[in-house]
């Protein structure tokens, strides 16, 4: 076994180039072997901060073989195969060319789309992109030819990217913040980099580059990712440190449970970080200067889609939410004063409401209680009114929804029509 | 096609309540379990979410999650020399079809039983002598007592976030709770629920009468709980739809949400669903069991090796599965010899139906098991000397009832069941009905007993099970006697029309309405070959990797409900197998 | 039609088109542990039935039926009878459906009359049930009246369905009193289930006696209305509030 393991090794030190030669592989011998499990189990660990599985595998297909099609503004993107696979895989990748995807956008085969988040990925540390890139080359090679790119014209001319990339990549390393202690410097490392929390949480402009609004939530993939800026009405600002790390730890907390894309997020990343890694992300979160968001007035008790709305609500709410909306700790969100019910953009409770949600299943919390789906059973009207009813009372505020928004994602996301006229 | 699984170290047949909880410890413990089901998986928000559970049409009258009579059934006589007939429609025997079996979809009372009930031959004898038993009486301990199980109901509540008011804790007593119970070594997980008007009205007249009432613990779960295995349950909402539905709001414990979101993440489980067990397969010299046989969906057969066979089906086809396979001796009633099939038991039930003036019961805002109960007639809890009888029964107000359909025939005396008259008295009727119930013990006879049918089989070609039962003499005097207190306590609670019923004075029907549906026994556990399937330990004597758990281990049926013994078995079960007899295989009872 | 053509064309159970009956469950599965959430096969979508069409009765029979129900629950001042509130509907579909082929009772032999208490031991559907009783219905109606069930008086109708349920009025093929029985309990089925299989028309049942219907959330009231009148407005499944 250690043998095999030796010789594998060798070999592919030998074929990729690696960062230290195999003759100093082979004099430093067992301990050098020793150290590689180490940078492999730190490789293992930052794979899952960076969340690769998770895009880079299909439901239910072999872990890293690729085929996930993911939806953006431009058109589907479906992601590679990066098992050890020579012909279908990066097998025959080095690590200079594996920098180069991750951190650069540009694999030996040409430029990447940004769905691939290495504007965020360019802030990895060079020592954690090697240790990653020794976890990488053990998976095992899993033939699957995946065609990237079915990007309608002109997004399919990967050569575009090379001005995209001129002028929203950004290039610099991390660089800690002397002002900032070393746990936020943590945090805004993990962050901002391996867990690429910007890549859904800030607004992008019309080319899918970041803007400045950094992470004040944004709309992808009929959902809404919310804004994590230190501000009560639509953000983090009543969470704590504690409540955050409970959250990622978890999947749910006093407040909330998670729900869309983030449950994945949790369980396949941010559960199985360590407690000081989420303790230094809380931080980094709660460093973030706050900002003031200006509440809307809330729509008078007396608005018609107000009236059916709290009526509605207690029929098809309560029974979890509570008529009051105080929900149940770790597990049914509450609806009182919450920040993601005052999204700007109601996107994200469109999408639960219409499909449902799993709930986040995690060690800490299995219970994976799910919302049900309602878009089979409720009209336009009613889930407009719905959510006009909770957008504006429970201490909430924000836009009321219209039926035409109701109906817009139902085409957007694919929710079924109501079974009743 | 037949084909081979790969061995496992156990194999768990059926998994509901039984067999989820063991299979939570034996995975925990490190071992390899498969799990084979007969029903499809399930799990809340897509199988019974609250946008369409509370339908009373395919629920409480189609009953479209239980088990179908033409997956399997039973046959019924009530004495030997009678033909046994199938009970060819749904009747009251509420099998589940799903992963979470029963659990899924039970009405949720969540008794401990008293010391009395796990040995109530020691506890007869000594109080009264053996001229207390009517004549084929049997009675019999279970080598396991109360003092013995208590950790293990301690730990099921916990694990179900049972709601009630403790009467007992560490031997002091506490307001508000049964004084009779067993002592506790911690209170109920979760507070008790709000009483309905009914149970308001019982509970004032019972005191009244100087009865101690108490509010029936219950799987509705009372306040926000995280269970022992970290499982988050949601407080219970009094909409109604309890029995014969699942709980869309994770507010009813069952195994669905208690215990196996926990055993999804356990790489050393694996569940086969929609595959149903024909035999447990033996060694020629049936000394080990090696493993089942079960079909498939397809029709094809397969095998699952195991070093360890657990069967935790219904208890009916607990005893039924030992037959098919031809383990141990079946119980023979003309010489009283033979194990398998004896000391099988029902239950007793008796009834106060009520009616009032001018109530608002808003019967509609119930649980399966709201429920105020009084215990001072229950199990050895009062003097039986010169009753003819042991045993009695917990009486209950139960607000469990309040869908229109299965009201429409609970009427005021007199009225008619159509026209125009119907609908008035079931416009007064809804409102005004209230009910009493003694759910009462019941011990085994020489006479009761389960067998394989000579004529019936079930769609695979087997043999069904046979039912040989009626209402022993025991029963008749404690149904009539029972019967007559909550006659008592509905007189005394204002109600202006009140009717008594025995069920033990008519012969015994699968079908009797509002009737039980507890059968236990027919693989008894207890301290002899002879009279016992099982060890204390719910292992089988003769094939000590066979262990058969549920209520079919139980020799006899308390006046209460029994889903929480079952659990609290299961883990004492659980709790022998990893810390005895992993270490050392063999029978853990030498005689 | 001869009365020998109707029993005969009951024998043979017509084809179901409900949804009900062409969902499929799902087969044999392996689950391991450690693969993530194990999702259920979705239950049969839930569907409002077409009231427009008959589905499994013949006109004629639908009529009848019709005209039984209104007396066994007749319009009056506390609501609309049994065929204005869609029982009819109501119970077309479900004959239409698994509960009209008894597709879930042990209907394997010998079929032997038993005791009462061991419970019924006929393996006729009910579709074939109706099929046959209420031509057996029509034909005594004929045989005391000369006359169509349809075309009694009112005070007719009630003495003629009390000797029905007595079984003093008699069949030949099936037993007079427990066709009545299935009779009683169908179309209180259709005035109290949920307006969504066809009957229950403005949930008029529920407003009988004071139902509130699909709701799964009473904790607001078990106290504060305990004892108390409450003033609802029924909800059903598949409807507005």
């Amino acid at each position: 076994m250690a043998k095999n393991l030796f010789r594998t090794a060798l070999r592919t030190c030998m074929r990729g180039g690696m960062v230290f030669s195999a003759v100093a592989f082979l004099a430093h011998g067992a301990k050098a072997q020793d150290d590689r499990g180490a940078r492999i189990e730190r490789g293992r660990y930052l794979a899952i901060a960076g969340d690769c599985l998770a895009c880079h595998t299909t439901p239910g297909g072999k872990p890293f073989a690729g085929g996930l099609d993911l939806k953006t503004p431009f058109g589907v993107i479906t992601t590679s195969n990066i098992t050890s696979d020579r012909e279908t895989g990066i097998g025959s990748w080095t690590l200079q060319q594996f920098d180069g995807a991750v951190r650069h956008g540009k694999s030996p085969k040409g430029y990447l789309y940004p769905a691939m988040p290495y504007p965020a990925y360019a802030k990895i540390t060079d020592t954690d992109l090697a240790d990653l890139w020794e976890y990488i080359r053990t998976i095992p090679p899993v033939r699957n030819a995946v065609v990237t790119n079915k990007l309608p014209f002109p997004y399919n001319i990967r050569a575009l990217m090379i001005a995209w990339n001129l002028l929203f990549l950004d290039r610099t390393p991390f660089a800690p913040d002397p002002s900032k202690s070393a746990q936020v410097n943590r945090g805004a490392y993990l962050a901002e980099g391996l867990e690429h929390c910007g890549t859904c949480h800030t607004t992008k402009n019309f080319l899918g580059g970041d803007t400045r609004g950094t992470y004040q939530g944004t709309s992808l993939q009929g959902w809404y990712a919310p804004d994590l800026s230190n501000n009560p009405h639509t953000g983090l600002g009543r969470w704590s440190a504690d409540d955050l790390v409970t959250y990622l730890r978890s999947g749910t907390n006093r407040f909330t449970a998670a729900s869309g894309p983030m449950t994945e997020t949790i369980e396949n990343s941010t559960q199985h970080l360590s407690d000081a890694d989420l303790q230094a992300i809380a931080a980094y979160f709660k460093s973030l200067p706050p900002r003031t968001v200006a509440a809307p007035a809330p729509l008078p008790a007396t608005n018609a889609q107000m009236v059916t709305g709290a009526r509605e609500f207690i029929v098809q709410c309560s029974a979890c939410h509570v008529s009051s909306g105080a929900g149940i700790r770790n597990m049914i969100p509450t609806l009182q004063d919450n920040p993601a019910v005052n999204a700007p953009d109601p996107d994200s409770l469109l999408n639960i409401v219409l499909r449902g949600t799993n709930g986040p299943m995690t060690a800490a919390n299995p219970t994976g209680a799910a919302m049900p789906a309602f878009g089979w059973k409720l009209h336009d009207d009613q889930i407009a009114a719905i959510l006009t009813y909770i957008r504006n009372s429970m201490g909430n505020a924000a836009p009321a929804v219209q039926p035409a928004d109701v109906a817009r994602a139902r085409k957007t996301i694919g929710a079924e029509q109501p079974v009743w006229r | 096609m037949n084909y081979k699984r790969p061995k496992a170290d156990v194999v768990i047949i059926g998994l509901g309540w039984s067999g989820s909880t063991m299979a939570e410890e034996l995975t925990r413990a490190g071992l390899n379990v498969v799990a084979i089901e007969r029903g499809a998986w399930r799990e809340t928000s897509t199988s019974f979410p609250t946008t369409r559970d509370p339908d009373e049409l395919s629920g409480s009258v189609r009953k479209e999650i239980l088990q179908a009579p033409v997956t399997e059934t039973y046959t019924v006589r009530n004495r030997v020399g009678q033909t046994a007939l199938p009970l060819r429609k749904y009747h009251n025997l509420t099998l589940g079809n799903n992963v979470g079996g029963a659990g899924t979809h039970w009405a949720g009372a969540s008794w401990r039983w008293l010391p009395f009930d796990h040995q109530p031959h020691t506890h007869v004898m000594q109080r009264y002598g053996a001229g207390q038993l009517v004549d084929g009486l049997i009675l019999q301990d279970w080598g396991v007592t109360y003092d013995d199980l208590e950790p293990f109901y301690d730990r099921f509540e916990k694990i179900a976030g049972t709601s009630g008011t403790a009467g007992v804790v560490n031997g002091q007593r506490q307001p508000g709770g049964n004084p009779y119970e067993g002592s506790r070594s911690s209170p109920f997980p979760t507070p008790a629920l709000e009483r309905s008007r009914a149970n308001v009205l019982f509970a004032e007249a019972a005191t009244r009468l100087g009865y101690n009432p108490f509010p029936v613990p219950s799987a509705m779960i009372g306040a926000p709980y995280t269970n022992a295995l970290g499982l988050n349950l949601a407080p219970c909402t009094y909409c109604g739809y309890c029995q014969l539905y699942g709980c869309g709001n994770w507010s009813k414990s069952s195994p669905n949400i208690c215990i196996l979101p926990v055993l999804m993440q356990r790489t050393n489980f694996t569940l086969v669903t929609e595959c149903e067990v024909l035999r447990i397969n033996t060694t020629p010299d049936k000394k080990m069991a090696t493993g089942v046989t079960f079909i498939d969906s397809d029709g094809n057969t397969g095998e699952q090796p195991a070093d360890i066979v657990i069967t935790a089906t219904f208890t009916l086809d607990n005893t039924r599965l030992l037959l098919l396979s031809g383990i141990s001796t079946p119980y023979d009633v003309a010489s009283g010899q033979g194990v398998v099939g004896r000391a099988f038991t029902f239950q007793t039930l008796s009834w106060a139906f009520m009616f009032f003036e001018n109530e608002y019961m808003n019967p509609f805002m119930n649980t399966g098991a709201l429920a105020t109960q009084i215990d001072d007639f229950n199990g050895d809890n009062f003097d039986h000397t010169g009753l003819g009888f042991i045993g009695g029964a917990g009486i209950q107000s139960l607000s469990n009832q309040g869908l229109p359909i299965g009201m429409a025939g609970l009427l005021p005396k007199g009225s008619p069941q159509w026209g125009k008259g119907w609908k008035q008295a079931f416009q007064r009727g809804y409102q005004n009905y209230a009910q009493i119930q003694g759910q009462g013990t019941s011990f085994a006879h020489r006479e009761q007993f389960l067998d394989l049918d000579p004529t019936y089989r079930d769609r695979y070609g087997r043999p069904l099970l046979r039912i040989t039962f009626d209402y022993n003499e025991n029963d008749r005097r404690s149904g009539r006697f029972i019967r007559d207190r909550c006659v008592e306590i509905a007189r005394e609670m204002g109600a202006t029309e009140v009717g008594g019923d025995s069920f033990a004075d008519r012969p015994y029907s699968g079908y009797t309405p509002w009737d039980s549906s507890h059968v236990q026994g027919g693989v008894a556990m207890g301290e002899d070959p002879r009279t016992s399937v099982q060890n204390r330990y719910q292992q089988n004597w003769d094939i000590p990797n066979l262990f058969v758990i549920g209520a079919s281990s139980f020799p006899n049926n308390a006046g209460y409900n029994p889903t929480v013994v079952v659990g609290a078995t299961t883990l004492w079960t659980a709790k022998a197998i990893i810390e005895q007899y992993l270490r050392n295989p063999g029978p853990l009872v030498r005689l | 039609m001869k009365r020998r053509d109707v029993l005969k064309g009951g024998l043979v159970l017509m084809a179901t088109t409900t949804l009900a009956s062409i969902y499929k469950p799902a087969y044999s599965r392996t689950y391991v542990g450690g693969t993530g959430m194990w999702k259920a096969a979705p239950p049969p979508p839930l569907s409002v039935v077409d009231p427009t069409r008959l589905v499994y009765l013949t006109p004629q029979e639908a009529r009848l039926a019709g005209a039984v129900f209104d007396v066994l629950i007749p319009a009056d001042e506390l609501g609309m009878g049994a065929t204005e509130a869609g029982c009819v509907t109501f119970l077309d579909h479900q004959l239409a459906g698994p509960y009209g082929s008894a597709a879930k009772d042990y209907r394997l032999g010998p079929v032997v009359e038993g005791l009462p208490q061991q419970g019924p031991q006929g393996i006729m559907t009910p579709a074939e049930m109706y099929r046959r009783g209420l031509a057996e219905l029509e034909h005594a109606a004929h045989a005391e009246f000369n006359k169509s069930f349809l075309d009694l008086s009112e005070e007719q109708k009630i003495t003629f369905l009390q000797g029905v349920e007595r079984g003093t009025i008699s069949f030949d093929t099936l037993k007079s009193d427990q066709f009545f029985v299935l009779m009683l309990q169908n179309v209180r089925e259709g005035y109290l289930a949920d307006p969504m299989y066809g009957g229950n028309r403005d949930m008029v049942g529920w407003k009988l006696v004071g139902f509130p219907g699909a709701i799964y959330d009473y904790r607001d009231w078990i106290v504060s209305k305990r004892g108390k009148k409450i003033d609802v407005h029924p909800v059903s499944l598949l409807a507005r509030a």
